[in-house]
């Protein structure tokens, strides 16, 4: 008799399938990624998996599960604050490629990007987009505040939180205003020096303000260097703490104001 | 006692129409009906009949089986009220209508809320994809400045803050240095952050906050038309010129 001898073979997208079931079902698998989170075992769409794409994810758990229905619309905040933030991130990477480039020396720093912009790949993208970044975020920022006036979004019980994103703005122009120096070129210098000449004539104690923030009495390597370290380093380390705070005061508040 | 809503009270009166004219109709056909009631499949009657016979058999009561007709149909068959059904031939009762507040009182108001994901994210990823997409076309057609290595005997005519320090630094051509660097920046920037305990109207609506938008406006104008003036109204020696005329003294 003929007997039918089955393919033990099974196919290629047996085997896929296979092994794709052996990975996500894995314990290593299932403890990187948590209930809901879409590389776990696929994503349906159910309440309770809406909810945990919140819960679950590092990112997103800024923000709680539900939202007011009036707040998602795109013309109550146009989006300002998030951009904002979004704006900060994308101005940290492009600012940590431009860190590779650059020495903060007055010597080196304008050959630096000269060399940057001709002959390093992308070199001159990158500075574009960090430079006109810069500027949008300083924009937005200051959009935002606007936003949030008209729509009388500082009042009670968001005061506090007011007062912090007018110290958030300050940070922003300050973050702006210390990067515009790094460049050293004409522009840069003699910008810092008008402004840096402004805060000379802070009462009491404006030439020791001007000293500090100087280096020196006048602008020069030191300055190069105390502005770098304040761009790349301490400003951002401030802002962070006090976006930090003025996130989680906005979910503490009760979410975002209105409706209107 | 609570009141009766209205519609609950014309339901009832329709239905004990209804089961008066039910009634009426019914009346001539209700001695051979239980056969031949079309809302009852046969087999269901029959057990029924069959069931209702054996209890006969054992109890020796009276014959129920037209019984069953009589009360599918709503009618009394013999001129009583069918078993079960209430005073008028109606099987439910109202009993009593409670309120809603009326034993438990909610504080809290529902909003209307909707869940984060996907309404909120995709929204978020949408704007911060459209952002990079332009800031990235913009770097692309458009290069940062990169002027002359500095050079501090070489003072640049005019020397300008950056864009956002114009406002100050047109402030500086009509007032002394401690009063336009320092004193009004100062008291605006108290003032901005003073605004929320400043202002002790609690309506955010628009209509209600007239005075606070308009003096806010003035504000952000003020500012506004002097960043204006400084960029692109002021040209060599900081003297006023028209950027149609005498060029554009402005770099970002």
């Amino acid at each position: 008799m003929a007997k039918v001898i089955e393919d033990p073979r099974p196919t290629a997208k047996e085997r896929l399938n296979k092994t794709v079931d052996g990975v996500q079902g894995s314990q290593v698998w299932n403890s990187i990624f948590r209930p809901g989170s879409i590389f776990r075992k696929g994503y349906t769409d159910s309440p309770r998996n809406r909810s945990y794409v919140i819960m679950n994810s590092v990112l997103y758990h800024l923000h709680p599960v539900k939202v007011k229905r009036h707040a998602v619309k795109v013309s109550y905040t146009l989006c300002l604050g998030g951009l904002s933030f979004f704006l900060f991130i994308l101005l940290t990477v492009t600012g940590i490629f431009l860190m590779f480039f650059y020495r903060p020396e007055a010597t080196a720093a304008w050959n630096d990007i000269s060399s940057l912009q001709t002959s390093v790949a992308f070199g001159l993208l990158v500075r574009n987009m960090h430079r006109w970044g810069a500027h949008l975020m300083v924009l937005t920022t200051f959009l935002h505040m606007a936003r949030v006036f008209y729509h009388g979004a500082y009042k009670a019980p968001r005061e506090f939180n007011w007062v912090i994103g007018v110290v958030l703005l300050t940070l922003t122009l300050l973050l702006s205003f210390t990067g515009y120096l790094l460049p050293w070129d004409q522009l840069a210098m003699w910008a810092v020096a008008v402004g840096t000449n402004m805060m000379g004539y802070t009462p009491v104690f404006g030439s020791q303000v001007r000293f500090v923030l100087l280096g020196g009495v006048e602008i020069g390597s030191e300055t190069l260097l105390r502005w770098y370290v304040l761009h790349v380093l301490l400003l951002p380390f401030v802002i962070v703490i006090f976006m930090a705070i003025h996130f989680w005061r906005v979910r503490k508040d009760g979410g975002i104001s209105g409706p209107l | 006692m609570t009141e009766i809503p209205e519609h609950l009270l014309k339901r009832a009166q329709a239905a004990r129409d209804k089961a008066a004219a039910d009634a009426g109709a019914a009346a001539p056909a209700s001695s051979d009906a239980p056969a031949s009631d079309p809302r009852i499949p046969a087999h269901l009657l029959e057990r029924s009949k069959a069931a209702k016979t054996r209890v006969e058999g054992d109890a020796g009561a009276v014959a129920v089986a037209e019984k069953v007709g009589a009360l599918v149909a709503a009618a009394p068959s013999s001129g009583g009220i069918p078993v079960g059904a209430g005073p008028g031939g109606h099987t439910q009762r109202l009993l009593t209508v409670v309120k809603s507040g009326s034993i438990q009182d909610v504080k809290a108001i529902p909003v209307d809320k909707v869940h984060t994901w996907p309404h909120l994210l995709a929204a978020e990823f949408v704007a911060a994809l459209a952002c990079t997409a332009f800031l990235f076309f913009f770097s692309i057609f458009v290069n940062a400045p990169l002027l002359q290595l500095a050079n501090p005997n070489q003072t640049p005519n005019p020397s300008k803050a950056p864009w956002y320090f114009l406002g100050l630094q047109e402030l500086l051509t009509m007032f002394h240095p401690m009063v336009a660097g320092v004193t009004i920046p100062g008291i605006a920037l108290f003032a901005l952050i003073l605004a929320p305990y400043i202002d002790k109207n609690p309506s955010n609506k628009p209509e209600d906050r007239k005075f606070a938008t308009s003096i806010m406006t003035v504000h952000l104008m003020f500012w506004a038309v002097l960043v204006m003036i400084g960029s692109f109204f002021r040209g060599p020696g900081f003297n006023f010129v028209f950027p149609w005329r005498d060029g554009l003294y402005f770099e970002l």
